[in-house]
């Protein structure tokens, strides 16, 4: 019997991002998606949007994200306490990948973390900002303060060609280096810039005052280098690039050693052992994970997709997929995966079950296409 | 030119005598987004009507496609091995799917109609 969850409120409605007027005008079609409705694709479709974002350089409607400040003198030193990063090591001016752990060394969250000053300006995972809102309250000293952005959007402009298309509308914003952050006024609306993305190029997340994302968007999109891609794009390139998506590739079961993330956990920290879940994650440093996260080469067409049970050459459990789609600059069917540990390393072979029957997938390393940030 | 019809899971039937091929509409092609793979019934593969015989994944999800009437498979068309994405640019023409032999050619007339099937699509 299906357990069902009761609940005295209603479902709340998907909530419209700022630019839900522009993606009419181009022609998206609009899912619901982490309680927003965002585009999945445009016209063009996911495969020639996807290809265009590692051609030219494609704008993605990101504003489901959440944004996050902390403030205060000891904004840092209390992320520290929940992260397994060196936050306080973070100068002002940089951005860096982080984790939020629980005491089983499970994972909260994946975030970014970007310095202006004192204060920590985070970017965190749309279906997760509630819970890390929570999760962050219940931990902050009283000298540090939270705001939750709600009144902006963020814009990310991504692919090789989005320093020359940005540099035209924001010449200082194209100055910055990979992971660094800066603040500015482009076509009068003060915007925070960060060059970083989820794609696996190069690439920038504008965050950006409501009252202005149209017309910031606009003025990206008349860029001729830079068209529109939705979220079916973002996932597949983000899949190439092997980043975890999380609820599905990251969980609160699953831990940073699991994750392949390990090299989130700071220097310090691993003297230290102090963030929350440490003992646990140093059993696993020090005595192996029972599985670990793979990227997966899927033979056939047929894509192997969350969910999807494998299984090993002996006919054992080996693991299940977490994500999976065709790969359109590879060209074959690519997967995230968690395997047994054992059957972890790159080369060996399992089997991935699809619709009953038995497809060979083979471990390979991740990114499935290399990264291409700039130095 | 022979009528085609439609089903509510969004197939297309086109009846020649006994002879029915079978495809997904193109507002299907187009609500599933980039089609990457095609999996057919083999002919000779005796159906049910509403019986899940084809898959279609695109980019996106994996949907099954159902057979619009009971019969037997007589041919797939093999143009989608190699040309997956041939399903949305001409869905309901040279895209098409499979052909079977229906066992009641007059059951076609209980498939929606071109003005029923576009009625339904607008509702949608």
């Amino acid at each position: 019997m299906p357990i069902e969850i009761l609940t005295d409120e209603p479902p709340l409605p998907p909530r419209a991002t700022p630019l839900a007027a522009l993606h009419e005008r181009l022609g998206a079609r609009m899912v619901p998606f982490a309680g927003w409705m965002l585009p999945v694709q445009y016209p063009a479709g996911i495969i020639a949007e996807h290809r265009h974002t590692r051609a030219a350089a494609s704008l993605f409607d990101v504003s489901h994200m959440g944004q996050v400040t902390l403030a205060g003198p000891g904004a840092a030193a209390a992320l520290q306490a929940l992260t397994v990063g060196d936050i306080t090591g973070l100068r002002p001016g940089r951005q860096r990948y982080t984790l939020l752990t629980n005491e089983a060394g499970g994972i909260i969250d994946d975030l970014m973390v970007a310095r202006l000053g004192e204060a920590l300006h985070l970017v965190v995972n749309a279906a997760r900002t509630e819970a890390d809102l929570g999760h962050l309250r219940g931990c902050l000293p009283d000298d540090v303060a939270l705001t939750h952005h709600e009144d902006r959007a963020l814009l990310a402009l991504q692919g090789p060609r989005a320093a020359e298309a940005l540099a035209r509308i924001a010449p200082e914003a194209a100055q910055l280096r990979f992971m660094q952050v800066a603040e500015m006024t482009v076509a009068g609306a003060g915007l925070r810039v960060t060059r970083s993305g989820y794609t696996g190029e190069d690439g920038f997340e504008l965050s950006v005052p409501h009252d202005a994302a149209e017309r910031i968007a606009a003025l990206l999109l008349d860029q001729p280098e830079v068209k529109p891609a939705g979220l079916g794009a973002r996932d597949s390139l983000r899949l190439e690039a092997g980043l975890p998506l999380y609820g599905h590739d990251i969980d609160e079961i699953t831990t940073p050693v699991e994750a392949g993330l390990t090299w989130t956990i700071g220097k310090q920290r691993r003297v230290a052992w102090d963030f929350p879940g440490s003992a646990a994650i140093r059993d696993q440093l020090d005595n192996g994970a029972p599985r670990l996260r793979v990227g997966l080469v899927v033979e056939g067409r047929s894509p192997a997709r969350a969910g999807c049970v494998l299984v090993a050459a002996d006919g054992t459990s080996a693991g299940t997929v977490t994500s999976g789609t065709f790969a359109p600059t590879r060209e074959a069917c690519i997967a995230m995966a968690y395997l047994r540990r054992d059957l972890a390393a790159d080369g060996t072979e399992v089997f991935a079950m699809l619709r009953g029957k038995p497809v060979p997938a083979r471990v390979v390393p991740l990114p499935f296409v290399p990264h291409r940030y700039p130095r | 030119m022979p009528e085609t019809r439609f089903t509510t899971d969004h197939e297309w039937v086109r009846l020649d005598g006994a002879t029915a091929t079978v495809g997904i509409t193109d507002h299907a092609q187009g609500q599933l987004g980039d089609i990457v793979f095609v999996e057919l019934p083999q002919p000779g593969r005796e159906v049910a009507a509403g019986e899940a015989c084809a898959v279609v994944e695109s980019v996106k999800a994996a949907s099954d496609v159902f057979a619009p009437l009971a019969g037997r498979v007589t041919e797939m068309n093999a143009a989608l091995a190699d040309d997956p994405a041939l399903a949305n640019r001409a869905a309901e023409g040279e895209g098409w799917f499979f052909r079977m032999t229906v066992a009641d050619p007059a059951a076609f007339e209980t498939l929606l109609d071109a003005t029923a099937y576009a009625k339904l699509t607008e509702e949608a």
